[in-house]
């Protein structure tokens, strides 16, 4: 018997990619596609890598198809966005090994800044597309990507949603398959895209998916379940499980392609139920796809198209049933905070103090948007914080700028913070940027990057060095500060913010969640001395609480003894000692 | 055949995982399908977590629906009450006795609510247990978790055997002696 263990989505897809005999994997982490990567880096048998950005990454594995094995890219959904340039083309150019990239969608929006379906990409960039329901589901759905992949010569898309990500099921684990590498040709009109060449392609890529749509009725991964036919329901992914358990007694046709749809088999089905169901979160693209074709279906008319369904949702949407419940109590929100000891709450206390805003950007800094830190004021994307704060000078002049800075932490920097620091040096801009470099990847779970030193496999490596990379592309003023030094950073960014030439404040220290750190102390306040003035709260630390008499406490198992909260008593209430 | 609808919640950085994943090694053991789903990113930064464990025979969705809980283990007072909507009308409710006050409430925005097992009392059975204290009194702080989890095991069902033998292959090898110290302190509590 097979070996049947309980795996989190994305550590089946990782060894789906492992079992497919996959050679090449290259990512950018980004909730919720990161394990994925962190599962592969284990097998010896995968070179896995983090690259810089979704768009490397995509273009690693399109170099490593070509050149004949199988490759593989991963990436969140806003990841896709980056990545969409090499994406199209891949498109026109096919594959030679064959290549998957997962992409991972957030309905509901998890940890993301938007909720865009990436089903729209591929069927605009002409790409099939699988989704898989479980973890089971995931890790053969890879192995069937592969497959087609080969088959039909083209990448393809194995989408994933937050919940399938990261949820665990019971999946039987199989043997690695050693696939033989192809044979690296040249050929010009395959994969040199000038328009000469591409005119061809996209001939083919027509072509390639009038077969796709014509043989997906038959693939095994579109299945019908054919129960009582007065109710029948298309669905795909997670939503059918939802759909399972809301409407047990139904006619399901499971999508396991949901690009090109399966037309003929679709038809046949509709033919059969009284009434037809589209269930899928986020955009209608089956819906409206199903209804081109004449074909009567209930969708967005009674399902919405924002966040994660539910069982509850479509029971009632569907048959018109409530499942019986308590009232939900009246209870204050717990939204997530900065950890206790992190060093972007130092930064964010200076800015605050000196009523400065901040341009921000993707990463758990941008919690420093809400109370009580509140210096944030927009946050758009990946590397976006310099950039924007460019277009504020330009838009309306140095002086504008006078209060404001731009965030952007170190992973995020080199991912495309970066180009908008050159545009900042070409176009003659006077800004303050603040690089929070805490030494690691930190909201998506700490990953290497390159300037850490380490590669995802653990082995040692260059550490890309930001002061220097930040001169050598010509900031005038570069300097580095460790964060937790409050009085040289409120010194440096008002000198910063005062001068007339671009600034780079190189914050430093590393996140208080990094393995290896040993917190020896922790802060402590005498309250003989404390006047529950409520400064130390000000500086929003969950390791600083009041109680109902009023009394200001520490928890000591909370504290890692950063002690900026001494900078911040007035009464020199607060003391650090020794655990 | 055994089938449990289970929802843990807690504060961000309480350890809600590692005890979601050996109830479902468990009950996968026992021959069970085994279901759950995790939060991860943005949100476990000291938010509010909610991760769920179903088994039975067979199961569909991940999640437990509104009104479908057979326990709710908290780690946090007030995550109880946050949650209980969710449990069913005959259902179980194990609460950790620890107070975290949520930043809205450290800055004065909104008021921690009192009398919380009381409110909780009124609706549904509750079981207290102070892992926090249990776990000090074995001399380590940090293993209040798996207090919690050996009082909800005894709950939940499964041979003690069963535990031990999935917490002793999931926690870190150097651990093991004071994580079943931890289990079986909660479990006889």
């Amino acid at each position: 018997m097979k070996e049947k263990i309980i795996m989190l989505g994305n550590e089946a897809i990782a060894r789906g990619i492992y079992e497919a005999g996959v050679k090449v994997s290259s990512a950018y982490p980004g909730t919720p596609s990161t394990e994925i990567s962190e599962k592969l880096a284990k097998f010896n048998e995968v070179y896995t890598e983090w690259a810089p950005n979704e768009k490397v990454a995509l273009e690693v594995a399109i170099g490593a198809s070509i050149a004949g094995v199988r490759s593989f890219a991963c990436m969140k959904h806003v990841g896709l966005n980056v990545a969409s340039d090499p994406l199209y083309t891949f498109a026109y150019t096919g594959v030679n090994g064959g290549s998957v990239i997962v992409v991972a969608d957030d309905p509901g929006l998890a940890s993301s800044q938007n909720e865009q379906d990436t089903r729209m990409i591929a069927r605009s960039a002409h790409i099939p597309v699988l989704e898989p329901s479980d973890s089971m589901e995931a890790k053969e759905f890879v192995k069937i990507g592969y497959e087609l992949s080969e088959k039909y010569d083209t990448p393809v898309i194995l989408r994933t949603t937050t919940k399938l990500a990261h949820s665990q099921g019971v999946v039987e684990l199989c043997d690695r398959v050693e696939v033989e590498d192809k044979t690296y040709a040249r050929d010009v009109k395959k994969y040199v895209m000038m328009p000469a060449s591409a005119i061809g392609r996209h001939l083919v890529v027509e072509d390639r998916e009038k077969r796709l749509k014509a043989d997906c009725s038959n693939f095994e991964i579109n299945k019908v379940e054919m129960l009582d036919t007065k109710i029948g329901i298309i669905t795909s992914g997670i939503p059918y499980q939802y759909v399972k358990e809301a409407c047990p007694n139904a006619s399901v046709l499971k999508l396991g392609m949901v690009n090109p749809l399966p037309e003929s088999l679709i038809k046949d089905f509709a033919s059969k139920v009284d009434v037809l169901y589209v269930v899928e979160e986020l955009e209608p693209v089956i819906e409206e796809q199903v209804k081109s074709w004449g074909i009567k279906a209930i969708g967005k008319e009674i399902f919405t198209l924002q966040g994660e369904y539910n069982a509850n949702m479509i029971r009632k949407a569907i048959l018109g049933v409530e499942n019986v419940s308590f009232d939900a109590k009246q209870t204050p929100v717990r939204p997530p905070i900065l950890c206790p000891g992190c060093p972007h709450r130092s930064v964010f206390s200076v800015l605050k103090k000196l009523k400065v805003h901040a341009s921000g950007d993707i990463g758990c800094y941008t919690l420093g948007a809400v109370a009580p830190l509140g210096v944030i004021d927009t946050t758009v994307c990946m590397g976006a914080s310099i950039s924007m704060l460019h277009g504020m000078e330009k838009a309306c002049g140095k002086e504008f700028i006078k209060d404001k800075v731009a965030v952007i932490g170190d992973s995020t920097f080199l991912h495309t913070g970066v180009n908008s620091l050159i545009n900042m040096v070409y176009n003659k801009s006077t800004a303050t940027v603040i690089i929070l470099d805490n030494r690691t990847t930190g909201m998506t779970g700490h990953q290497e990057h390159a300037a850490t030193g380490k590669t995802l496999k653990g082995e040692e490596t260059y550490a890309i060095d930001l002061k220097v990379l930040c001169q050598s592309i010509g900031v005038p003023n570069v300097v580095e500060v460790n964060s937790f030094d409050v009085k040289t950073l409120e010194k440096t960014v008002k000198e910063c913010l005062a001068g007339h030439v671009l600034s780079v404040i190189i914050a430093k220290a590393p996140c208080a969640l990094l393995k290896g750190l040993k917190f020896n102390k922790f802060c402590k306040i005498d309250t003989e001395k404390c006047k529950k003035c409520g400064m130390c709260l000000s500086i929003g630390c969950p390791a600083i609480t009041k109680k109902d008499d009023g009394t200001v406490v520490i928890d000591d198992t909370m504290c890692n003894g950063c002690g900026l909260c001494l900078n911040y008593c007035k009464f020199s209430a607060i003391e650090k000692v020794g655990r | 055949m055994k089938s449990l609808n289970i929802m843990i919640v807690g504060v961000g950085g309480q350890g809600t995982l590692l005890t979601s994943r050996i109830i479902g090694k468990t009950a996968l053991n026992a021959g069970l399908d085994v279901k759950m789903s995790e939060v991860h990113g943005m949100a476990q930064r000291g938010g509010s977590v909610v991760t769920f464990v179903r088994f039975s025979e067979k199961v569909y969705e991940p999640v437990v629906e509104v009104g479908d809980v057979d326990v709710l283990i908290s780690f946090e007072r007030l995550e109880a009450l946050r949650y209980s909507h969710y449990v069913k009308k005959d259902g179980l409710i194990i609460v950790n006795d620890c107070r975290i006050d949520p930043m809205t409430v450290v800055i004065g925005a909104s008021e921690y609510p009192k009398n919380i097992i009381c409110e909780l009392e009124k609706e549904h059975n509750v079981k207290v247990v102070d892992g926090l204290s249990i776990a000090k009194e074995i001399g380590f702080p940090k293993v209040l978790n798996t207090v919690v989890l050996g009082f909800s095991a005894k709950q939940i069902g499964f041979e003690l055997n069963d535990w031990l033998n999935v917490l002793e292959n999931t926690v870190p090898q150097k651990t093991i002696e004071l994580n079943k110290k931890a289990f079986m302190a909660g479990y006889n509590k």
